[in-house]
């Protein structure tokens, strides 16, 4: 009983995290399919929401404010980036947009150190969601919740958008083949900024989420880019609807493999090695999954179009 | 032994059938064309061949041996050779360093860390000869970016020949050239035939007709007709399907 | 050193009148007697930091040669210099000192690990390739973070060099002269391989990985290869660099290394020999220089000088197609 009930409180705690993931995901794999641009920043858009945010709860006490001036503040230097910053570089090879991206995530962590300190800021649990909810016999953070139902929303938003409205018909034959909707006459430009700064609103969104549950420090989003970027391969490239499973498949693999991983090793081998190797397998559990993956399908689980990986 | 016989092959993209039960025979010497309507599947089918897109069903066998399921590059090591419809060359290398690479697929002793590439006159030798069958020995130092159209797909066909090919598949030798251009490749390949059994998929109808001894129909990844070039060109169902609406 | 046509990665005959030529001859005849100035001046923190140069240099010479010559872009490399920096600092922890073992087990270990990482990522390519590397790198970093008897987080510190024959490493100058040569055959053995039989189809594999599968090229070996031998040239450099330091510690391993990897191989000249080593001299006197300069102009920004090389390395990126080796004539 006791094992079934935690269990189920690290499931939740898994598809809190894969929810996070997805919304970084999504824009990272429709920048990427759209633009073949690879932006190793979008985790710096992660950051500037949870500082946008913080700093508009301190001086608002309001956590909506707070996510309207995440998602709006980091839609903005998205926007920005696109087109003062990024556009010269979507035509260019993947070589120069690792660098420059990389460049900019040196930039934006001093930036922020400089504005906000070195040191980890806190943003609490909004009041109205401090509280637990029961459910199936386990006592639950609502918050945690609340960071399920909006990953799920925004998600189900995604494909609405994506799938009915002729915007997202675009994004689609974008991903697929760029130059035939240059060739509709469509402004390409304007759908890539478009979709640029989506995916930086949605990176803003998850950054504020994440503010009260991780520490809002400089430098909080490269392991989480790195996560994202293993989403997005296990999914399969440009696939929106691959970054959503993978996102909850990763974000649980990686929670259950943490909680568990320990003691099932234990029950494996003797208790000092097992010490040692658990945590290390666990940490390394996703890492090993996307092997497994790539090695049966190389590209990803849900590919996009055969043509996006080169 | 036929140098290329497939049987009933298949391509399927999504519902559409790309290739649809295609067979087919190059003999020894022989210069079979493939003619066709845009869309007809004929870069599909090339490429089915040469083992960069998989077949669904059927066969394929180069001089006796089975290579359905063989990769690309176990199939060009039986002496199976290509050329591009669309340039595939290394741009940055040199006309001679393309031809190089090409004589170079084909030496057992090419996994060398150590010996300068230049060095191996024998190897030099046989790069400069292709050159100059295609008539590009002047160019050979010339950077492949820098060359026109015309003599990339000259450099095409001269790295095709440098692995010492047993069968040549040519996607559209004369794609985008000038009238001058054209008949340099014609005759070229007029002198190539016989050397080698070539399979040629070509738009150029007078090409065609004076190159072939056999030409098959392609209409919707369908041969509909096989017959030597003066049947072909009195087959009802053949003007009908093609040259009615093109030659 | 390098013979490289401008615009061509094709090496033509070394021509010592070049510029290229020149340069990388004085930067080597300044850098073989560089102990010697630093001596008379007194500062034997400056052979420290020029053997740190070497070190990034000879990880890049590594990198260089999948990055610029075979188009891999990994972005991962770091760990086959955390791999050689642990392969110097666990056997030290059990007191064995000698530099010729931590060398063996640095390449026993990474060869076998390098070819399976490498056979796994070499299944996708572009973008995929990236993305893989850098999650693989990450993988061996919390590795080493949770190798817990051996300092975990904290990482390990080395109580002394390694002992290499007669060679008394604890010695600044000695420590400088191994690296300084041991770049200096990767140089060369780099520069060979580039213009054998098996660079030709490396770099096809480059420049039109298509055509050389149809020639009849299995470039997969190629590639595997080429990437084995450019992590075991890293895993050189941990060694290396954990001499130098004296710890070795998950760090080494941070993706920002890998990316710091590609700046220099970058900055130095894409597809040129030697452009490594300039481009390690650039960034690192730079690190070196930026905090000093902004200590003089704006002291309480000090610590904040990172803002300023991220802005350089985005521009360069932007601006500096052949990096400023690769811009000298061949």
């Amino acid at each position: 009983m006791m094992t079934a009930q935690l269990a189920l409180s690290h499931l939740l705690n898994g598809l809190q995290l894969g929810v996070l993931l997805f919304l970084l995901a999504a824009g990272l794999t429709l920048v990427f399919g759209i633009m073949s641009f690879v932006n190793l920043a979008h985790g710096s858009l992660y950051m500037l929401g949870a500082y946008f945010g913080a700093a508009a709860f301190a001086n608002t006490d309001s956590f909506l404010l707070a996510i309207i001036a995440a998602v709006g503040g980091a839609g903005l230097v998205g926007l920005l980036l696109d087109r003062f910053a990024l556009t010269k570089l979507y035509a260019r090879d993947h070589l120069d947009q690792v660098l420059a991206t990389f460049g900019l995530i040196l930039f934006f962590n001093e930036l922020i150190r400089i504005i906000w300190g070195p040191s980890s800021i806190f943003i609490q649990v909004p009041k109205a969601l401090d509280s637990t909810i029961d459910i199936a016999g386990i006592t639950y953070p609502s918050y945690r919740l609340a960071i399920i139902a909006v990953g799920l929303a925004v998600a189900f938003g995604l494909y609405v958008l994506i799938q009915k409205t002729r915007v997202g018909m675009l994004i689609r034959a974008g991903a697929t083949n760029a130059n035939m909707v240059a060739a509709l006459g469509v402004n390409i430009k304007w759908l890539n900024t478009l979709v640029f700064a989506l995916g930086a609103a949605l990176a803003g969104l998850a950054g504020v989420m994440a503010g009260p549950i991780v520490s809002v420090q400089p430098g909080m989003g490269e392991p989480v880019l790195i996560l994202t970027l293993v989403v997005i391969i296990i999914g399969g490239l440009g696939s929106i609807r691959g970054a959503f499973f993978a996102a909850l498949i990763v974000g649980v693999v990686d929670t259950l493999g943490r909680a568990f991983m320990p003691t099932l090793m234990r029950s494996l081998m003797e208790r000092n090695a097992a010490d040692a190797a658990g945590p290390a397998l666990a940490s390394m559990l996703i890492y090993l999954f996307m092997a497994v993956v790539l090695a049966v399908k190389p590209q990803g689980l849900f590919p996009a179009n055969v043509a996006a990986t080169r | 032994m036929s140098a290329l016989v497939t049987r009933s092959l298949v391509k399927r993209f999504g519902g559409v059938l790309a290739t649809d039960h295609v067979s087919l025979t190059v003999e020894p010497g022989e210069l079979h064309a493939i003619i066709g309507p845009n869309g007809a599947g004929k870069s599909t089918l090339i490429g089915q061949l040469a083992g960069e897109i998989a077949s669904d069903e059927g066969s394929v066998h180069v001089l006796g041996t089975d290579v359905t399921h063989m990769p690309t590059h176990k199939r060009a090591q039986l002496g199976l050779a290509r050329t591009y419809q669309v340039t595939q060359l290394a741009k940055e290398f040199t006309a001679l360093d393309n031809v190089l690479l090409a004589v170079n697929a084909r030496a057992a002793h090419n996994f060398r860390f150590w010996g300068n590439a230049h060095h191996d006159a024998g190897a030099m030798q046989k790069a400069t000869t292709a050159l100059a069958t295609v008539g590009l020995s002047h160019l050979h130092q010339a950077e492949v970016g820098t060359l026109a159209h015309g003599e990339q797909r000259q450099l095409e066909i001269a790295m095709a020949l440098a692995t010492e090919p047993k069968l040549l598949l040519l996607d559209e030798p004369l794609a985008g050239m000038s009238q001058g251009e054209s008949s340099a490749i014609i005759s070229l390949l007029k002198s190539l035939k016989g050397r080698y059994p070539m399979l040629l998929v070509e738009h150029d109808m007078d090409a065609v007709f004076a190159l072939a001894d056999r030409v098959s129909v392609l209409v919707y990844g369908r041969i509909i007709a096989t017959d030597t070039p003066d049947r072909i060109r009195e087959n009802a169902e053949v003007r009908a399907a093609y040259l009615g609406d093109g030659a | 050193m390098s013979e490289m046509k401008a615009s061509s990665l094709w090496p033509v005959t070394l021509r010592w009148s070049a510029p290229r030529t020149i340069t990388a001859v004085v930067v080597i005849a300044l850098l073989a007697v560089l102990p010697m100035i630093a001596g008379a001046l007194e500062s034997s923190y400056y052979v420290s930091f020029a053997t740190r140069v070497l070190i990034y240099a000879l990880a890049a010479i590594g990198l260089n040669f999948i990055l610029g010559f075979g188009g891999m872009v990994s972005l991962g490399h770091a760990m086959y210099v955390l791999l050689g920096a642990y392969a110097v600092a666990i056997p030290a922890s059990h007191g064995v000192t000698s530099g010729f073992a931590h060398m063996a087990l640095a390449v026993a270990v990474c060869i076998p690990l390098a070819a399976c990482l490498g056979a796994v990522a070499l299944r996708t390519s572009g973008i995929a390739f990236i993305m893989i590397t850098l999650a693989f790198a990450q993988m061996l970093f919390f590795g080493a973070v949770s190798l817990k008897d051996y300092g975990g987080d904290d990482g390990l510190t080395v109580g002394a060099r390694s002992t290499l024959g007669g060679l008394d490493l604890s010695n600044n100058t000695t420590l400088y002269y191994v690296t300084f040569v041991t770049v200096l055959v990767a140089l060369y053995l780099s520069w060979r391989a580039v213009l054998s039989p098996f660079g030709l189809v490396l770099r096809a594999t480059k420049s039109n990985p298509r055509r050389a599968t149809a020639l009849g090229h299995p470039i997969f070996r190629y590639q595997l290869t080429a990437y084995v031998a450019s992590a075991v040239v890293c895993a050189i450099a941990g060694v290396l660099l954990a001499n130098l330091t004296l710890f070795a510690s998950p760090a080494y391993g941070a993706w920002t290394l890998s990316g710091e990897l590609i700046v220099i191989v970058i900055l130095g000249g894409l597809g040129t020999v030697f452009g490594p080593v300039v481009g390690a001299i650039i960034l690192l006197a730079l690190e070196e220089a930026l905090p000093m300069l902004i200590e003089a102009t704006l002291p309480d920004y000090k610590s904040n000088w990172m803002l300023l090389l991220g802005l350089f390395i985005f521009f360069v990126a932007l601006l500096l197609k052949r990096g400023v080796f690769g811009s000298l004539k061949p």
